[in-house]
């Protein structure tokens, strides 16, 4: 059965080939059908040689399967060979299985992507590095896994490199991991200078005549190793920023699997670290509490779904490290296991939020869903549970044994991890509570969005306003048009008047008597000419007169359009009033809405969760996005993805079962590891009493978490701001003090060493060979390219040479 | 009377100062001439001087090893006769002009 172990790195290594030829072709869903069957077949054959190791006796189950020899050169050599032993079917065992079951979810996450194929390529290719990294036979296959595991992370944090944020993310994991990688590369150097073999075989056996100055080393340079790779402090920071990736992303790699190696490696590495001085191992004890504590604090104030589970996912390895560090690799191992059930089952019940959520990953905007997305709240309930360390879930059986190693060896340490316990229980209360129960918030408008509302408002009333200037303006210009048009027909009046004054005096002028005389004249006049001249006198004498009657006529119309030209500068007069009266009821009612405001707008930038945020005022104006999110009905996800939540959450309610601490029969974990740890691992040797007592202070602990976040986030009492303080939702200004210093004295040091290098380094190199140029430009004048210079040249040589001769012989 | 007079016997050193004398000639002709096809006779012509010594000795010695030495030296200067024109013949091919051997020196630094 053993001989089948090949199998299981060929499965995922097989379909990664298969796939990079025809994942295209395959595509959607058949690509990741054809994976998931790979990683399926993987477990399968895993559960084959596990099988098969059953079958042997304890002390012999350790065997090595060389599949081919690597890097054979002089006394170094490294063979591609599988190492089964307890610790490696363990993690083989739970890797595949998991890896199996979230391959199966990514069908149904990843549906309808555009390159979903090329994630089935990457996640294969995960699980062979991942199966390398833990089955390899020596330290150099083991850190080919190692940075197997890391570029597949780095291809799928940024797996949606179009947004900036997953590329610098991506980045960001892969150069963090890199300063890891740095400690393992000189630890293995190390290991091979002393030891002489990178083979665990040799390693293990010959690790106790170790000096313990070399252990200590490489114990330590482990560690910085194990620190990157498992986000332990202070190279945590690339986990957070690694939830870019896609979720199924975040539970395989980030929760379950890859960030275990640094554990494994720790694990496997044991008798070195039982060869180093004392406080190596309570250097990494330390290590892992402090990150336990540090980022347990930061996932408090998270509001991002998929946040809070990453730093809780280094709080929990925090809590592996600190076991590791108290000599309890049994508990370590246990609690990663229960912690890879259950936090990637977390993840993969937030990834179905989001899914169901439109991608909102805000738990602000959330909250009620257990009635909208029933199987994801049913199971992401199981895995808060299990976290949160209620009997009896897997999660309360493995952390209260890493905390009763804590409360034997180092009481400090036991403190830190129950406190720690408080903590996680608040969080993943908090988050459950926001997410799943109270009021259903995804309509709300968020206080950017009332704020926006309230500005368009605002910006309405003024514009009221601005009309009503407008129309001011308008009539005081048609009044001052009126007002013209009365002093020209004014002017017009005064012109007639004088017109008609001197008609009529031109009247008076002419004498009565004769024009009575020249009408007489008309009828006396006998003949036609006579007559005519006659007439022709008499319209003469009477012109004046009727020119004074037209003259008046004409006064009088005039003196009509002046009183026109009034009448209408009166009603320009009133339009201009009642638009002054128009401007100044939008004023006011520009007032109004910029007190309405005042009240109105949003107090705190703190999203209400209890009752809704009153939108009353702008309801009209609220951006469109808040009517989109309205009218969205979240959705429960396919059974693709449902599936893996229900097996998983069995896991994590039974995964406590492989520990019970009740009678040494059920120390089944122990028992099975036993022959990987050569007897270094620390026993509990608490009483029955002592342990009840421990496990009721943790369950105590647990509970006076829920409670407090249950009367926070749902009945609200106490001031949640004063929880979340902008300090730890900022993760305690690590990243920004990061940033701070590669921009500032890093990146000047940096630019210090370039000038070195490119002055004295570089200088070097350059000015030989400025001495070689300028040497031979000196020599080049001998070259004239005459044949006979060089002719002359050989004669020379050859009387010179004969001369030699002579003279030898002649002495 | 006629008395037989006796020819010197011509000895090994005859041959090698006549060997000496067109080695010379050969050489000082390689320096100080400018046509290509002439300082090549020249060389050919210290070539044969060597050969000539060659000989020489090898009959004073009774070493065969030395004639056997002259078919070699002949087979490189044939061959070294057939690379060196074929040079020239290309040179002239692209350069009419270069009529004597310091119009080419193209390797001057």
């Amino acid at each position: 059965m053993l001989d089948l172990v090949w199998l299981i790195p060929a499965f995922p290594l097989f379909g990664f080939a298969v796939l990079v030829l025809f994942g295209r072709k395959l595509g959607d869903p058949a690509a990741g059908w054809l994976a998931t069957l790979m990683v399926g077949g993987s477990f399968a054959a895993a559960i084959a040689v596990f099988v098969g190791l059953l079958g042997l006796d304890g002390e012999e189950r350790f065997a090595v399967r060389t599949l081919f020899e690597w890097i054979p050169v002089g006394n170094f050599s490294v063979d591609v060979g599988v190492l089964i032993d307890p610790l490696s079917m363990t993690m083989v065992l739970f890797v595949t299985g998991i890896a199996t079951l979230i391959h199966l979810y990514a069908i149904g996450y990843m549906a309808g992507d555009e390159k979903f194929s090329k994630f089935f390529i990457y996640l294969n290719l995960f699980v062979f590095s991942m199966l390398m990294l833990v089955l390899g036979d020596n330290l150099l296959l083991t850190f080919l896994g190692w940075e197997g595991v890391g570029a597949c992370s780095y291809l799928l944090i940024s797996f949606w490199f179009g947004d900036e944020a997953n590329a610098s993310a991506g980045k960001k994991a892969f150069v963090t991991n890199r300063i890891g990688d740095f400690g393992f590369m000189i630890a293995a150097f190390l290991t091979f200078a002393t030891i002489g073999s990178i083979r665990y075989v040799d390693v293990l056996a010959k690790a106790p005549t170790m000096a313990a100055v070399t252990a200590t080393a490489v114990t330590l340079l482990l560690l910085v190793g194990a620190c990157g790779k498992s986000a332990q402090l202070p190279l945590y920071v690339w986990l957070p920023d690694a939830m870019a990736g896609p979720t199924p992303v975040s539970a395989l790699i980030h929760a379950a699997t890859m960030v275990t190696a640094g554990v494994y490696l720790l694990t496997r590495m044991n008798p070195v670290i039982a060869a180093a001085y004392d406080w190596a191992p309570t250097t990494i004890a330390w290590v892992g509490g402090i990150t336990a504590l540090f980022a347990a604090t930061i996932a408090v104030a998270q509001n991002d779904i998929k946040k809070v589970l990453a730093y809780s996912t280094v709080s929990q390895l925090g809590y592996l490290f600190l076991a590791v560090g108290l000599g309890g690799y049994v508990p370590a191992i246990f609690h990663m296991i229960t912690h890879a059930f259950f936090k990637a089952l977390l993840f993969l019940a937030a990834g179905s939020v989001i899914h169901g959520m439109h991608h909102e990953q805000d738990m602000r905007r959330f909250g009620g869903l257990a009635r909208l997305l029933p199987i994801t709240a049913g199971t992401f309930i199981v895995g808060w549970l299990a976290i949160a360390g209620v009997p009896p879930f897997s999660g309360f059986w493995s952390k209260d044994e890493v905390l009763a190693y804590a409360w034997q060896e180092n009481k400090a340490l036991w403190v830190i991890g129950l406190l720690t316990a408080l903590l996680t229980a608040f969080y993943m209360s908090r988050q459950v509570f926001l997410t799943f129960f109270g009021r259903y918030r995804f309509g709300d408008p968020s206080v950017e969005e009332l704020n926006a509302a309230w500005d368009t408002r605002i910006a309405v009333a003024g514009g009221a306003g601005i009309d009503a200037a407008a129309a001011i303006a308008t009539a005081e210009t048609a009044l001052d048009e009126a007002v013209a048009a009365v002093g020209v027909a004014e002017e017009a009046v005064t012109a007639a008047r004088a017109d008609a004054d001197a008609a009529a005096a031109a009247a008076a002028a002419v004498d009565e008597a004769s024009v009575e005389a020249a009408r007489s004249a008309v009828a006396s006049a006998e003949d036609k000419d006579a007559k005519k001249a006659a007439e022709k006198a008499l319209k003469e004498l009477e012109k004046p007169a009727k020119d004074a009657e037209k003259a008046l006529s004409a006064a009088a119309k005039a003196e009509g359009a002046v009183e026109a030209a009034r009448a209408r500068v009166a009603d320009a007069e009133a339009v201009v009033v009642e638009a002054r009266r128009a401007a100044e009821a939008a004023a006011a009612a520009a007032d109004d809405v910029r007190r309405a405001a005042e009240s109105g707008r949003p107090r705190s930038t703190a999203v209400p969760l209890l009752e809704a945020p009153d939108a009353s005022g702008v309801e009209d104006f609220l951006p469109h996005e808040v009517a989109h999110r309205r009218a969205y009905h979240p959705h429960e996800s396919p059974w693709t993805m449902t599936l893996p939540l229900v097996l998983l959450s069995g896991g994590a309610i039974v995964a406590g079962g492989l520990n019970l601490p009740f009678a040494k029969s059920l120390h089944v974990l122990e028992h099975w590891l036993e022959p990987a740890l050569f007897g270094h691992e620390t026993h509990l040797e608490l009483s029955g009493t002592a342990k009840i007592a421990l496990a009721a202070v943790a369950v105590a602990v647990g509970l006076v978490g829920i409670g407090s976040a249950a009367a926070v986030y749902l009945r609200g009492r106490g001031d949640r701001a004063a929880i979340e303080q902008s300090i730890l939702a900022d993760a305690w200004r690590v990243d920004r003090s990061f940033a701070w210093f590669m921009g500032g004295p890093g990146r000047r040091s940096f630019d210090l060493a370039a000038r070195f290098d490119r002055t004295v380094v570089d200088g070097a190199v350059n000015g030989v060979a400025t001495l070689v140029r300028t040497a031979s430009s000196g020599l080049r004048v001998a070259q004239t390219g005459y044949v006979r210079t060089y002719a002359l040249g050989i004669a020379l040589g050859t009387v010179a040479l004969l001369v030699l001769f002579l003279s030898r012989a002649a002495f | 009377m006629f008395v037989a007079q006796t020819l010197p016997t011509v000895t090994a050193s005859w041959y090698v100062s006549l060997a000496a004398l067109l080695f010379a000639i050969g050489a000082v002709g390689l320096l100080v001439r400018r046509n290509p096809l002439v300082m090549f006779m020249c060389v050919e012509l210290m070539l044969n001087a060597v050969n000539l010594t060659f000989v020489a000795f090898a009959r004073s010695m009774g070493d065969l090893g030395g004639q056997a030495l002259v078919f070699f030296v002949m087979v490189v200067a044939a061959a070294e006769v057939v690379v060196g024109l074929a040079i020239m013949v290309a040179l002239l091919r692209r350069r009419p002009d270069a009529t004597t051997a310091d119009d080419v020196a193209a390797l001057r630094g």
